[in-house]
């Protein structure tokens, strides 16, 4: 199992504010390791985000978002107190779910 | 009395239990392999559902004028218009153009960041798909002077 994400959520008038910091390799399958072999790819495909457990965004990414990916967008409605919770699941089947409150 | 054997088995039960019915699932859209296989710009564009390309000032791309370290260079794509599907975000001299692709609900702003590797200087892109299928798109040259593939 991966590490756990890190999740801020702000709230700030009418929406809230979340950055979340994933913890994870993004390898691209483009880069060879010292023997000359490519490295497989292995990178987080799809990541979706919930508000007090009503599904908001779904993402996709592809091989290019950076190794330990960042991420920013915002909630409307969201306020303090509110629960909000991000999913990602990689290539390779894992998947991790981590959860903040809005303060 | 219970056996080693027997303990082991009624734990492996309740973990299978907790695994099935333990996490919420969502509903997910296909993963769009083709749009993040496709090589150009263009070419991603139209796999993720957009035809009619046009320039447009209401979406805005975000990102540095030179980045130091193509292995993490911070792009933001915004829009303020209503009717967004999904939000793109593209380099064009990546090996494969799409790097992230966010679908727009009513209960989010269509406003992400993320942060991208660049394997070269090269334009990047912010394209707003509309429900129309029209593609707004914005975009912005970021100069690389260490790239961010292979080592």
């Amino acid at each position: 199992m991966a590490d756990p994400m890190r999740i801020r959520a702000q709230a700030s008038g009418d929406k809230a504010t979340v950055r979340v910091l994933m913890s994870h390799e993004m390898e691209t399958g483009q880069r060879k390791d010292a023997a000359g072999n490519t490295v497989p790819a292995w990178y987080i495909q799809e990541v979706t985000a919930t508000h007090n457990g009503k599904p908001v965004l779904a993402a996709e990414w592809g091989p290019a978002v950076s190794k330990n990916p960042f991420m920013q967008f915002s909630v409307k409605g969201a306020k303090a107190g509110d629960k909000i919770a991000v999913t990602w699941k990689d290539n390779k089947g894992a998947t991790r779910t981590d959860e903040a409150t809005v303060s | 009395m219970q056996t080693r054997r027997e303990t082991l088995k009624q734990s492996a039960v309740v973990a299978g239990l907790l695994a099935t019915a333990g996490f919420p699932q969502f509903a997910h859209a296909a993963y769009n392999k083709v749009a993040f296989d496709a090589k150009g710009v263009q070419d991603a564009i139209k796999a993720a559902g957009g035809n009619a390309l046009v320039e447009s000032k209401d979406v805005t791309i975000t990102g540095p004028d030179i980045a130091e370290n193509g292995a993490v260079v911070p792009l933001g794509a915004a829009t303020a218009l209503p009717g967004v599907k999904q939000m793109l975000i593209l380099v064009e001299k990546n090996p494969a153009a799409l790097v992230a692709l966010f679908h727009v609900s009513d209960a989010v702003d269509a406003n992400f960041s993320t942060r991208a590797k660049m394997g070269q200087s090269s334009d990047v892109y912010a394209v707003a798909i509309m429900s129309d299928g029209k593609a707004l798109w914005a975009k912005k040259e970021v100069k690389v002077t260490l790239g961010g593939c292979g080592g």
